[in-house]
């Protein structure tokens, strides 16, 4: 996706040469690319490595202590344990490639098919939960850097201190006993009462959408009032980050002279901070939003236990406790491998919307 | 001391021997500058709480057997299951009958042992890789730092939870999955700070005088980067903390009985919704504590950017 975006923009009309530009911009790209190679092979390194490491002999564990040394030989070769280990290694970054995690022992699915179909829950929640740490964090973090040492700021950086320091599971669960047990604001643990199970069929998998898209709007207030709250917990952390990174990137553009001068020229405060000001900001703020999100998707894995959300968090946390080595794996894998993305499209998107960092 | 020159308005006195200006030995110079960051940092209350309750954790574990009685923090009372905070547990008693309070302070020893356990293990490794890097540069830096950026792009808790689950759940394993994930940091520090200070006179000097690099860089470089050092992993102990709770509490951390306190949350949960106490007085200590570490670093960072 972001390779015919930035092809499509390269070729921009700007002075300076356009051979130049594009060629930087390839280059810029190749660089990009061979590191996310490299940071996949390493993160396979890992995964193969942890599962050769786990105590659990996957021979013994298909043959059964009983069986006689040549049946326990013959499965070995089977499964190719006899093989040296960096083919061995070969063979499962092949298999990786394709896709092919291996099947679950619990659920006796391929780990893959697993994976996608608990993926969705946990996007919708990373999802609201990054829209409300952008929407309050920013804000937030824009009022902290103009009232600078003032009483708005100490809140503001207290507040996010707060953020840093709270486990997030025990923020879960002093959340349901206040909001739900207590106050009856929000719907208790799980995605959907039980009455309303299966009424909407999955297209995106995520129920908030997915009810909206069936026209089912009772479905969709229940599922939301299920979501609000651990999305807001989750969104609490990344409002934390995203508003002392704003903060700190605002105070950067506040000292620059050119708002000196629009302010001199007359235009309102209000007008230089939040539109010039903030315009220049997002540039760093998209770096900041795509890591918040690779954290949002780590949170999840906490935040979905004690909400007893069925995502991938949860998935990784049963397949851990019931020794399903293939689909603990393959879930690191999987968010390995969105993280490295995001990091990915946040190192190409930086040079479109920032002309600056085009020419290094 | 007394024998140094003095000219501050109270001479004699300890604060005038630091703050002098014309300081005679280069002890008494280092440590004014000591103190002058010392004065800096105690105008800020924020820090300086920060730094109270991080003591108060030192002091709580290493005094944990004159706070509490031990004995209550694991003897199983049936019959006193489940009570509400009363003089005699001021904070309650868990599902097993055991003192809240008193597996609180022992609990303080857990987390204690797991920050020092992975700042030993990572600062090391950290300047092990970086400082090299820093100072050799072209192939050797290229390698370690393509290593560094492929642990820095993993997820953390994730990775943390793959090791703890294939090396098998206890606090030692838990410091293993920690410390493997945090070190990628302060590599990329210590390098920034070697390349920083690689063209300096004084360490040209020291070249020529024919020290070898493991020397320079042990005795000329080290000292130079502690301080940086020191300022991120306090900042990191929260999150180091957190982590480790997390595990704890994913039941991948200390195991039962010893009172840890993210896995105590996590046996709260059952009876949260009738006992919440028991649930949420471990989680405030895991939140004090890191809020402690994080409002220490804060405050250290600043003193450090006011002086560079």
């Amino acid at each position: 996706m972001s390779v015919s975006s930035t092809e499509g923009a390269a070729p921009a009309p700007v002075h300076g040469g356009v051979g130049y530009r594009t060629w930087g911009l390839i280059k810029r790209m190749a660089r990009s690319l061979s590191s996310v190679a490299l940071t996949f092979l390493g993160l396979t390194c890992v995964t193969f490595f942890i599962g050769r490491v786990i105590p659990i002999d996957p021979v013994l564990a298909i043959v059964g202590d009983k069986a006689s040394a040549e049946t326990y030989a013959r499965v070995r070769a089977e499964i190719g344990l006899d093989l040296p280990l960096p083919v061995q290694y070969w063979r499962y970054l092949m298999k990786v490639l394709h896709g092919d995690f291996g099947n679950s022992v619990i659920t006796s699915h391929p780990v893959l098919q697993d994976l996608l179909q608990v993926f969705p829950a946990t996007l919708e929640l990373a999802l609201l939960a990054l829209f409300i740490g952008v929407v309050a964090g920013v804000p937030m973090g824009v009022l902290a850097a103009t009232h600078r040492g003032r009483w708005q700021d100490q809140v503001i950086r207290f507040l996010s201190l707060l953020g840093y320091s709270m486990p997030v599971f025990w923020l879960g669960l002093v959340g349901l006993l206040l909001f739900y047990a207590r106050l009856g604001w929000v719907e208790g643990p799980g995605r959907l009462d039980v009455a309303f199970d299966d009424i909407v069929g999955p297209v995106t998998g995520m129920l908030t959408i997915d009810s909206l898209l069936a026209g089912e709007y009772e479905v969709f207030w229940n599922a939301f009032w299920h979501l609000l709250l651990p999305a807001s917990i989750l969104g609490y952390l990344s409002l934390a980050y995203v508003a002392r990174m704003t903060r700190s990137f605002m105070l950067a553009q506040l000292r620059q002279e050119y708002v000196l001068a629009t302010l001199a020229k007359g235009l309102s405060p209000w007008r230089v901070v939040w539109v010039h000001a903030l315009g220049n900001v997002w540039v760093q703020l998209v770096t900041v939003i795509a890591l918040t999100f690779g954290n949002l998707l780590e949170g999840a894995v906490l935040t979905e236990t004690v909400f007893a959300w069925p995502g991938l968090g949860l998935y990784m946390k049963n397949s851990l406790f019931n020794a399903d080595l293939n689909a603990v794996l393959g879930g690191t894998v999987l968010v390995g491998v969105v993280y490295i993305g995001l990091n990915m499209i946040s190192d190409l998107i930086y040079p479109l919307v920032d002309p600056r960092a085009r020419d290094e | 001391m007394a024998t140094a020159p003095l000219p501050g308005p109270v001479s004699g006195t300890a604060r005038a021997w630091l703050l002098s200006p014309t300081p005679a030995s280069r002890r008494q110079a280092r440590c004014g500058r000591w103190f002058r960051a010392w004065l800096a940092f105690r105008r800020n209350p924020l820090a300086m709480s920060g730094l109270a309750i991080v003591l108060l954790l030192v002091l709580m574990a290493v005094f944990a057997p004159l706070i509490a009685d031990r004995q209550s923090a694991f003897l199983q009372v049936l019959e006193d299951r489940l009570q509400p905070a009363s003089w005699q547990h001021p904070f309650g008693t868990d599902e097993l009958g055991r003192d809240i309070f008193a597996r609180v302070v022992f609990g303080s020893r857990i987390t204690l042992t797991i920050v020092v356990m992975v700042g030993v293990i990572v600062v090391p490794v950290g300047l092990a890789i970086g400082l090299p890097a820093g100072y050799f540069g072209g192939v050797v830096d290229t390698v370690l730092m393509r290593i560094t950026d492929i642990f820095l792009a993993f997820p953390r808790l994730v990775l943390a939870l793959a090791f703890a689950a294939a090396l098998g759940p206890g606090i030692e394993n838990a410091v293993i999955a920690i410390a493997l994930t945090a070190w990628p940091p302060y590599a990329r520090l210590a390098r920034a700070e070697t390349l920083t200070r690689r063209r300096a006179e004084f360490i040209q000097a020291a070249e020529l005088q024919g020290a070898s690099p493991f020397r320079v860089i042990a005795t000329q470089i080290v000292p130079l980067c502690l301080p940086s050092v020191i300022i991120r992993l306090t900042l990191d102990m929260a999150g180091i903390i957190l982590t480790a709770a997390g595990l704890g509490f994913l039941g991948l951390g200390a195991q039962p009985p010893s009172p840890e306190w993210g896995a105590m949350v996590s046996s709260g949960r059952q009876v949260l919704l009738d006992q919440w106490w028991v649930a949420t007085i471990p989680g405030l200590a895991i939140f004090i504590v890191s809020l402690g570490f994080n409002l220490l670093g804060d405050g250290l960072r600043d003193v450090a950017d006011a002086r560079s």
